[in-house]
Formats: C-alpha cells, structure tokens, sequence
C-alpha cells in the first residue's frame, strides 16, 4: 500500500529505505537543479580534481531548467525535464553521495543499479506541470555556471513539491509495474498480464 | 495585390507565441476534462486533474504552461495576391519570436547544436512556408517542447509492410517513448510523400483540433485504430500507468514513391500549444 512521506534534505540512508515505489512524497526544504549540460560541467570539474560548487551529499537534484521570473516572481514555469539524458552522468553523482533525483521518464538500468548500489531513489514530479510546481518554489537562485542560463546550477527552497517514488533503492520501477496492470497487448519482452 | 506590412507580422507573431504558451486551446482543455472523467487508474486521474490545474494556474498567475516554452515552428500560409512590404518576411517573423519570448518570459531554449551555446532569443525559429489562393496571411506558432520531439520518429517502410506495418510503427514509438514524452501525448503521423515531407506532415496533423474527426474516413479510421493500440499499451498519463496514453492521433497522407511506405509519427505532450493568427 503506498504511503505519503515528508521529504526534507539532507537525507540519509534510513530515509531512502521507508521509500517504495508509488508512494507519494512531499519535498520541503533546500534542493538543486542540474539538467545535462550542468551535469557535464560537474563531472568535468570532478575528472580535473575540482571542487565542486555544490556539496551533493544527502541532496535532492532536480532536473528542471525554469523559464525566467517575472520581476516580483521567486521563479517561472519549473516542472522537470527528461532524466535519462543525465543518465551517463548519474552514477557519479550517486557516488557523490546524492540521496534522490527529481525527474520525469525512464532511468537506464546501470542508474537503476546505481540506486540499489548507493541507496537513492528517484522521484517523478509531473511533466508539463510547470505553472503548479512553480508554487511549491519559495526562493531560487543561481549557484553556479550562471552562463548557462535555464541550465545553470539553482538553489531553490520549496514547501511539499508533489512527486512519486518511481525507482526505490530496491531497484524495482514503477513504470513497469504500473504500465503491467493496465497493458491490454501481449508482448514478448513482458509476460502477458489479465485484463482488468 | 494587398500588401501587409513586416510590422503586423512581427506584432502577429509575438502575441501567438505569448498566447500560445500561456493559454491551453479550448479542445485541450476539454480533451483533459474527458480524460479526468475517464481514465480509470487513480494516478492518471490525479495526473489529469494537476493538468487542469496546471493550466488554470498558467492563465490566472501568467505563469507559462510548461518551462519548456519550446522551439518555435512556424506554420505560414501567404496568399499570393499578398505582397510583403517594409522589410524581410523572415526576419520579421524571426523578430517576432525574438520578443516574444523576451517580453513574455518564456524561456530561451535554443542553441548551437555542437558546443550548446545558447542562442540567446530563441531564434532561429523554423519556418514552414506554403504559397496558397488568396489575399490572407495566415501564421499558426506551434512551441514545439524538446521532450516529445526527441520521441519522435520517421520509418521507411518497405511497401509490403502496408497498412498493418504502419500502424505497428506508430505502436512502436509510442511504446518505446514511454513515460518519456509526457503522456498523455497527441500522435501526429504522416504518411507517404517523401523523407522529409512524412515528417512534416506528422507535425503538421498536430494543429487539427484535438477531438475533431478527420474528415477523410479512410484516415478517421485508421486513427482510431492506431489510438485503440496505442492505449492498449497501457503507459497511461505520466507512463504510470492507465488507459488513456493518447488523448488523438491525427494522420496526414499523401501519395509515395512506388518504391517507398515513409511513415513519421510526432509526438506532441499534452501541453498540446500552437496560437493562429490571421492578417
């Protein structure tokens, strides 16, 4: 049965651990933003024994590049963009000591692995959403590579971001699962399922 | 001739992209309704109902639909009794969307395919222009998002294959795109003409009002075959499941080559944006 949890950063591996596919968390507190491009930036600083501009331990990394603030706004549209381009760049950061990423669509199976390997889950946040996730963003402001625009690096404080567990530390995945109930066509790589 | 001045079009095309970003269309706004009613799991429907809130935030609070305010493909009919005066037709469409997305705060989302460098204004737009009958310019601005045009795909298909091969192509990218483009998506598919001109039209099929029949019952068919397969994959809205993956599938055909079966599917998000405006 799915839960709703309160999510807080930083987070430790005993946070992670409660959290199972389909359940529905709210984050408050302090997270970060990092699409690709950012993601590259890090990963290179790290490969050339940089510091990083952020510590990642028992963070939440958000996959999202806001559209600008009207003067007066904290922020404009921000709901997330697709994970699996951060994909390559993700085991690193788990490494890194990153507890959840928030995102939208599938995670390779080295990131799932990843996930299991480091404990970290990953949650997804509606996409397209971007109007009514812009109201849970409270503060927001550029903390690295401000030359790259919506894809620079943001600290945002936010009061119960809705998002739902899609990979727990277990390494189960609830866009299979879920899609499993629903399928009404056989298919060779998934077992055939009954129709409800 | 009636001339139209480069003016009025840069005018036309600033405010649809604005409009077009800010305000959902009626057909989708009523197609999401449908969906909240329908959709029989319990988070696709409170994935549906976040939509509708979605959009009702984005008008009152002008706040854009989605952060990802799209790359700007522009879709313009020129009669040819027009003629253009006061300057460039592209460029005035081009600066169009330049302050479009500056003085609507709609985000910069292109740039330089290699190095990623930002575009700044997001320009260049991608202009699609038809010469038609008539006096009248008509320019539609269609914010394409990056999320469920990277889903999109084109087929050559061998002409064996045939209808059948068709619709499992269109099967195919739905399925593979899963909860990647957004669902619940609307699926343009063109068929016949050439490379290019399949995916054209696979883009252009997504202007037709969402709900609306194709008029041609061959093709008003054939859709409702590919959307009952489609939904029948079970991706439901966000990819966690659920009836309702597609709210449409729209096709466009034209005739091929006697050698070629092309075949594009385009697939749009929910966030379904495209603003007409006619001078």
């Amino acid at each position: 049965m799915s839960k709703t949890v309160k999510l807080t950063p930083p987070l430790t591996d005993k946070d992670v651990e409660v959290l199972e596919i389909g359940d529905r968390v709210l984050v408050s507190g302090v997270i970060y933003t990092a699409r690709d491009a950012a993601h590259k930036r890090l990963v290179d600083l790290l490969a050339a024994g940089k510091e990083l501009p952020v510590d990642f331990k028992g963070q939440i990394l958000y996959y999202v590049g806001p559209s600008p603030a009207r003067p007066g706004r904290v922020i404009g549209a921000a709901g997330p963009t697709t994970s699996y381009r951060m994909d390559s760049y993700t085991p690193t950061m788990l490494q890194l000591g990153l507890k959840a990423m928030i995102g939208k669509g599938k995670r390779s199976p080295e990131v799932i692995a990843a996930m299991q390997q480091y404990k970290a889950v990953y949650l997804g946040a509606t996409g397209g959403a971007g109007a009514l996730i812009s109201q849970c963003i409270k503060k927001a402001q550029v903390v690295a590579f401000p030359e790259l625009g919506p894809e620079a690096v943001h600290r945002l404080e936010v009061e119960n971001l809705p998002a739902i567990v899609i990979n727990d530390c277990k390494g189960r995945d609830l866009y299979e699962l879920g899609v499993k109930e629903y399928r009404r066509t056989a298919d060779t790589n998934i077992e055939p399922t009954v129709c409800r | 001739m009636r001339q139209i001045e480069t003016a009025a079009i840069t005018r036309a095309v600033k405010e649809a992209a604005i409009a077009a970003n800010y305000d959902l269309g009626k057909d989708l706004l009523a197609a999401l309704q449908r969906g909240e009613q329908e959709e029989e799991s319990p988070s696709g429907r409170e994935i549906f109902r976040q939509l509708l809130e979605n959009a009702s935030i984005a008008d009152t609070e002008r706040v854009p639909l989605c952060q990802d305010c799209g790359l700007a493909v522009i879709f313009v009919e020129l009669g040819q009794e027009v003629q253009i005066v006061g300057g460039d037709f592209e460029q005035a469409i081009q600066e169009g969307v330049r302050q479009g997305y500056g003085e609507g705060y709609l985000r910069k989302s292109l740039c330089h395919p290699l190095t990623r460098a930002n575009t700044g204004d997001n320009t260049p737009a991608v202009i699609h222009t038809e010469i038609v009958p008539g006096d009248r310019l008509k320019i539609t601005v269609v914010p394409k998002g990056g999320g469920s045009e990277n889903m999109s795909r084109v087929f050559m298909l061998k002409p064996a294959e045939g209808r059948a091969g068709v619709i499992e192509k269109v099967v195919t990218a739905v399925k593979e795109a899963g909860p990647n483009p957004c669902p619940p998506i609307i699926v343009g598919v063109g068929i016949g003409g050439t490379f290019e001109r399949a995916a054209l039209l696979a883009k252009k099929a997504l202007l037709r009002e969402v709900g609306s029949p194709n008029p041609d019952p061959e093709l008003a068919a054939l859709e409702q075959e590919m959307l009952q397969q489609v939904n029948d994959l079970g991706i439901g809205p966000q990819g966690l499941g659920g009836r309702i993956t597609a709210m449409a599938v729209h096709v466009l055909m034209q005739p091929s080559h006697i050698a070629s079966l092309p075949v594009a599917v385009n697939i749009q998000c929910h966030a379904s944006r495209h603003k007409e405006a006619v001078l």
